[in-house]
């Protein structure tokens, strides 16, 4: 594994989005929802992205993940520029970065069979993998999330949220990508649910070698997954370290903000 | 969870009536293909205007052709020539409005503001219009209805495809390489069908109400072919003599009509996406 250059680089990248006119013809106001960010993520490794709602967390994720191109930098993935390359070879890149999002029932096509779901990303982005393959390498994506083969032909609303969320990171595996992008992965799960899920991303870094981007609100997720941590506060980076030093020693008051405002059980009962 | 989204709203009692209304007539309509008390179009003046008897259960018309079965070959004309209407409607405003919704921009300015223009027209009066200038004729009609039917099914759906397409299933396709068109044919028409049906009842309704009118006026089918328009428009002179002739068409248009808007209420309570609660994922 070449650890020496990094599986993602973000080179100063921001976007903004137009907001309605205040009255007609007033010049459109604009918001800035991400302000020169700028980050790299080695093979393997797990960044955390925090901050609060509306903060810029989702839309770095869109830009990522070439959803949608920045208005200015760069994101380059192995090193290639996902907004600079024609369909054939942005299909090839893609297959490198997937993404799980945040409500595991709406990332789910209500009408469609499990094995639909997850042999999607197959079907789009690696057409050479012939249809008779694909249907071994969908068991093999749900095996590796914990899901048998009996998953294959129900529907998502025939499973729990924790479950759903498995189809989704088992669809995100199954073109062997090397990030996955997690937008508020565990936040719509149930606090039992959550650290099973949880567990199960450490479990897949360590066996896949897979890069992490966890972008969450909850600082106690991001303690339990990520070495590194980047903070976020109105589309900009305003502290970024280890995960265990920054939440220990927050040097930026919006950190200690965001600290402060995990709730603590002990002091609700001390409080008394 | 799992239980709760495993019970969903059943029909409710109007929506059953409705149903079986709609397909009664649907039934009716089969069987004048096949058989008929009496041909239709044969006259017997010398039974004329006689009321309901083993022969004739619903009377004879001012030339003693067979009420029952003029009711039974209208069905089938009201039934054909909205079904047509109400497919080119969908045929193509379906996939208008799927366009639109897919590509944001001019394409969706083009199509909603033609939109806004076909709908600045009176349906019925345009299509009174449309028939008059190509000439009457069940064709003409179901042209005439069906040309008002394409913004109605656009806009709803491109309505319903706007919502989804901000859904993280969609955004999840996109990541998988999946294009603008295949993800409105894969994804959002199965997920839109919904709305779509209970929207092609309700103009199922208007079709039949439109189709009636146009006849009524002499500008739907044409004679030997019957229909229920102009079952009511020859028994307008009857009126006074003979109420029945017009009571008993005018009774079929309006319990059709009925049972498609009962059917179709029905059916948005059960299946229209946008009167969901929101079955959250937590």
């Amino acid at each position: 594994m070449n650890t020496a250059s990094p599986v993602l680089e973000v080179r100063g990248v921001s976007r903004a989005y137009p907001l309605p006119r205040p009255r007609p013809l007033a010049p459109r106001p604009v918001r800035q929802a991400v302000a020169d960010v700028s980050l790299t993520l080695a093979r393997g490794e797990s960044l955390g992205i925090v901050g609060e709602s509306g903060c810029g967390k989702s839309t770095l994720a869109r830009l990522i993940t070439a959803l949608e191109p920045p208005d200015t930098g760069h994101v380059l993935i192995d090193g290639q520029d996902p907004n600079t390359l024609g369909k054939a070879a942005l299909r090839r890149l893609r297959r490198a970065v997937q993404m799980v999002f945040q409500d595991p029932l709406g990332s789910l096509d209500p009408r469609w069979p499990v094995w639909r779901i997850v042999a999607e990303p197959l079907a789009g982005l690696a057409p050479e993998v012939p249809r008779a393959d694909r249907r071994a390498r969908v068991i093999d994506a749900l095996a590796a999330v914990g899901l048998g083969k009996d998953a294959l032909d129900r529907y998502p609303h025939q499973f729990s949220g924790g479950q759903r969320q498995r189809i989704a990171i088992a669809r995100a595996l199954v073109t062997d990508p090397d990030i996955v992008v997690a937008d508020e992965p565990v936040s719509a799960l149930d606090v039992s649910v959550q650290a099973q899920v949880l567990n199960l991303f450490l479990e897949l870094r360590r066996r896949r070698g897979l890069a992490l981007l966890f972008i969450s609100h909850d600082l106690d997720v991001v303690r339990h997954v990520t070495e590194r941590v980047m903070v976020m506060d109105r589309g900009r980076v305003v502290e970024a370290g280890p995960t265990a030093e920054v939440l220990a020693h927050p040097a930026h008051p919006h950190t200690a903000a965001l600290m402060a405002a995990v709730p603590r059980l002990e002091a609700a009962w001390t409080g008394r | 969870m799992v239980e709760a989204m495993g019970q969903r709203r059943r029909l409710g009692v109007a929506a059953w009536t409705g149903g079986a209304i709609a397909a009664l007539v649907l039934l009716v309509g089969a069987v004048s293909l096949v058989w008929t008390p009496h041909d239709p179009a044969v006259m017997d003046v010398a039974n004329k205007l006689s009321g309901p008897s083993w022969s004739h259960p619903l009377g004879t018309d001012h030339f003693g052709r067979d009420t029952l079965s003029q009711l039974m070959v209208g069905a089938r004309v009201s039934i054909a020539v909205s079904l047509v209407a109400v497919g080119l409607g969908v045929g193509l405003g379906v996939p208008l409005g799927l366009l639109a919704a897919a590509r944001a921009g001019w394409i969706d300015e083009a199509v909603m503001r033609f939109n806004d223009l076909a709908f600045a027209f009176p349906a019925l009066l345009t299509a009174v219009l449309i028939t008059a200038l190509l000439g009457p004729g069940a064709i003409n009609a179901i042209l005439a209805i069906g040309i008002f039917n394409i913004p109605v099914f656009a806009r709803v759906a491109r309505g319903a495809a706007l919502a989804l397409w901000t859904r993280p299933f969609i955004q999840a396709a996109r990541l998988a390489g999946r294009g603008r068109t295949r993800i409105s044919i894969e994804h959002i028409l199965p997920n839109i069908a919904g709305a779509l049906i209970v929207q092609g009842t309700i103009q199922f309704a208007l079709a039949v109400l439109a189709e009636a009118g146009l006849s009524y006026l002499g500008l739907g089918s044409q004679p030997p072919e019957v229909s229920w328009g102009r079952m009511l428009n020859e028994a307008q002179t009857f009126l006074f003599l003979d109420p029945r002739l017009a009571i008993l068409p005018g009774l079929a248009i309006v319990v059709t009509v009925l049972g498609l808007n009962l059917l179709g209420d029905g059916l948005r309570d059960r299946l229209d996406p946008r009167l969901e609660p929101r079955r959250g994922g937590r």
